[in-house]
């Protein structure tokens, strides 16, 4: 199989790591290579942040080529367009529709952009917007934002049928399960409709 | 087994293989979560504890592996700078139970005030060297590190990077082996006790062990030949030999593990084999430089990767292939996203009150040096984990006494970096006669790794609890004067105002003691705060503190500020500073 290239983008705080935990744990079940790679500290504080998860046969490197991008997530749109170019053509675009207000434009220092559709558009990959938030909260909490995401993510991937519900298990404390299962099927669900596939 | 796990999870899973029984760390990007995991995974084998910095844990450590057990030390690069003085007489000593100091560097910063090369540290203190280029490897190898420790009688410098830290992989497990419990204490002065005399005739020993160490790099499974096309042989290690594997798949690869001291003679033989050498490393010519002192030719090396930051694979690629990678331009003009301080955070009034005071400001390490950055801009040093506070004695020296705001000077440090070694210019300070105004952010946890605990939050990394250092009566011991010690709520700005506008005008040192816990370790929400429009004026005063809950919005033809209750946890610092009493619950 050939090496899949995926990067998470976000903001500190909204779970990308955990949502990188759950697709490498899934992998794994899967029984593939896998390489991610993050970066702690000084970047969880509200700032960008991107995870990198490459999975395949046999995986090297644990950052992912520029411009070799099979998938991204975005989990916030400015950071999904921040890393559009990465994409290569034909590659999927998937981003949260929930803008958070970068401190440079809370202080007023920068102006969050108003023409998010045409930015994307100028990308040579197919584009899928997620209401991240909404479903989320339909499933219980917004924070499981990132659950949807990952949900919305696991159709592209061929994954065997119970495979992520062992990496949902494996990376999401017993308690919050339930929701979080939920928030994953509403994503996915959302995905297979747009995308015709089976759900 | 199989798990998917980080370099650093890998590391204390190796620790716990290799027979470890004791472990000790000062917190610190990208170490911190090898103790973390061997408490949360393993602390019924292996007794675990954080230490006030770097040098103690070292020390304490390598008092753990006098008494005979295997012991683990981890620190982030510049760490090694704090724990260089017992490491490099250790390397006389050597050890007993084998001691492993792991060492993670950062190249490209990602959270570090610079990106020294520790690999460098191997070479001076004269120990070995091993490098892991994946979690694999960071588990396997780490049993080999400690085999190698006992076995020449030397503390073992195992060097990750960020990428190998925080990288995940998947892992094949072990089991633990039961090592012998390490009986009764041995008393060899010789050995232990660096007189002069009895250090000297170490110093030809350790040569020797070096010596033999080069020659077991020959043969040792940490190094090895993959042979491949001979019109090109890479010699790499860490993460640099996996960009390098996945740019030239074909080529011949010396990959080593061992990287101090060089197998020179295996180094020879690969160059032999191979048509061109190409020598691939972040940072510094470590290898590079070893390979020409040994008068093999380099074809490439330093002049094809950078020595300034972290190695891209894509420009690693680009070289080795000689082809360019198809890059489409990234979308322009967007609003950049830097890190902030949290919402609600305890250091943001009282960054915002010195900005008002027009003081200069020496910072130290920690969640608070982001005061440094727009709009705040507070905060005027940052050098070194506990610099704040003989910086500041040293600029108030040259300055002398002064009621000119601009050049009064004003240290500001956090409770963890306090303990890990501001306590000791603190002395500096009152022994000196010296007077500056110094403000602790007490939030009660070590923040910026992500919520550790410190000597004064009266727990340990086991949880459990253990006497809380009185920060007040230690300032106090030291010589303020007791007047001079102030503490006051990070949260009430009025307080925080008064408090530095009299101890700025006092003769004597003074201790601000700010104490209010971080909201993101303790996690602390309070009703927020909204914005009435109609008594705003739009002045954008609110905005100026920096949280990412605040920000203006046009509405009616109107810019008013608002407050996005999901972020707000009713901190109550922009409703402080609002001149109109339009922030209200």
């Amino acid at each position: 199989m050939k090496t899949i290239n995926i990067l998470l983008s976000g903001v500190g705080g909204q779970g990308v790591l955990l949502a990188s935990r759950i697709l490498s744990e899934a992998a794994m079940v899967q029984g593939l290579d896998i390489k991610q790679s993050e970066v702690h500290g000084m970047s969880q504080r509200g700032g960008s942040v991107v995870s990198h998860v490459r999975i395949g046969d046999a995986v090297h490197s644990p950052i992912v080529p520029d411009g070799q991008c099979d998938i991204l997530v975005g989990f916030e749109p400015l950071e999904g367009l921040r890393h559009a170019h990465h994409v290569k053509a034909g590659g999927v675009l998937l981003h949260a529709v929930d803008p958070i207000n970068p401190s440079t434009v809370s202080a007023g220092f920068a102006t969050y952009p108003t023409d998010l559709d045409e930015q994307f558009a100028r990308f040579a990959c197919d584009t899928i917007a997620v209401p991240a938030g909404e479903l989320a909260e339909q499933a219980g909490n917004r924070r499981s934002a990132n659950v949807v995401m990952v949900g919305a993510l696991s159709p592209l991937l061929e994954f065997g049928p119970t495979v992520w519900d062992h990496a949902l298990e494996a990376a999401i404390p017993a308690k919050l399960l339930q929701l979080n299962r939920e928030a994953f099927r509403l994503g996915r669900h959302l995905v297979c409709d747009k995308h015709g596939l089976a759900g | 087994m199989k798990q998917v796990l980080s370099g650093n999870e890998a590391i204390a899973r190796g620790a716990w293989e290799a027979g470890v029984r004791f472990a000790c760390a000062y917190p610190g990007t990208p170490s911190t979560e090898i103790l973390e995991n061997v408490a949360a995974h393993y602390a019924e084998d292996i007794n675990a504890q954080w230490s006030p910095n770097e040098k103690t844990a070292l020390e304490v450590g390598m008092g753990a592996a006098v008494a005979g057990a295997r012991t683990l030390v981890c620190m982030k690069h510049v760490g090694v700078n704090v724990a260089a003085d017992p490491l490099f007489t250790m390397a006389y000593t050597g050890v007993r139970g084998g001691l492993v100091l792991v060492c993670a560097d950062d190249p490209n910063l990602h959270s570090s005030q610079n990106e020294q090369d520790n690999r460098n540290y191997a070479k001076f203190a004269k120990i070995p060297l091993i490098e892991p280029s994946d979690s694999q490897e960071a588990k396997d190898f780490l049993k080999d590190a400690f085999e190698l420790s006992e076995k020449f009688d030397t503390p073992v410098l195992f060097r990750t990077t960020t990428r190998i830290s925080h990288s995940k992989s998947v892992v094949e497990l072990g089991e633990r082996d039961e090592l012998p419990a390490a009986g009764d204490l041995v008393r060899d002065p010789r050995k232990y006790t660096m007189l002069p005399a009895f250090a000297r005739p170490k110093h030809p020993v350790m040569e020797q062990k070096l010596a033999e160490l080069r020659a077991l790099g020959v043969t040792s499974p940490l190094n090895r030949v993959e042979p491949g096309d001979p019109k090109i042989g890479i010699v790499s290690s860490g993460i640099t030999y996996q960009y390098a594997k996945e740019s030239l798949p074909e080529a011949s690869f010396l990959k080593l593990g061992l990287t101090y001291p060089l197998a020179t003679e295996l180094v020879k033989e690969f160059a032999r084999s191979v048509e061109q050498l190409i020598v691939v490393e972040e940072l510094d010519p470590f290898l590079e430089e070893q390979i020409r002192l040994a008068g093999v030719a380099v074809n490439h090396g330093k002049d094809w990767f950078s020595i300034c930051g972290e190695l891209e694979p894509s420009r690693v690629a680009e070289r080795l292939t000689g082809e360019a990678l198809a890059r489409t331009d990234p979308a322009g003009g967007l609003p950049v996203r830097p890190p902030v301080l949290c919402p609600g955070c305890s250091h943001r009034g009282v960054f915002h009150v010195l900005r008002k005071l027009k003081v200069f400001v020496a910072g130290d390490i920690g969640c608070y040096t982001l005061g440094a950055l727009p709009p705040l801009e507070s905060m005027h040093t940052c050098l070194c984990m506990g610099g704040s506070i003989p910086m500041a004695h040293g600029i108030a020296k040259v300055i002398g006494p002064t009621a000119e705001r601009k050049n009064q000077v004003v240290a500001v440090i956090g409770d963890s970096t306090f303990f890990h070694s501001g306590v000791t210019g603190l002395i500096d300070m009152i022994w000196n006669n010296g007077n500056a105004v110094v403000v602790i952010q007490d939030n009660r946890t070590t923040a910026m790794t992500g919520g550790q605990e410190n000597p004064g939050t009266g727990h340990m990394l086991s949880g459990l609890e253990s006497p809380q250092i009185d920060m007040e009566k230690l300032v106090v011991a030291l010589g303020v004067v007791p007047d001079n010690v102030r503490v006051v709520s990070a949260y009430n700005l009025e307080a925080v105002e008064n408090a530095l506008t009299e101890e700025l005008a006092k003769p004597s040192p003074s201790v601000v003691i700010t104490k209010d816990p971080c909201v993101l370790q303790y996690k602390i929400s309070e009703t927020p705060y909204g914005v009435d429009r109609e008594t705003c004026t739009g002045c954008k005063q609110c905005i100026k503190v920096g949280c990412i809950a605040l920000s203006m919005t046009e509405q009616d033809g109107e810019t008013k500020a608002e407050i996005d209750p999901a972020f707000c946890t009713g901190c109550s610092v922009c409703a402080q500073v609002c001149k109109f009493d339009a922030i209200v619950r």
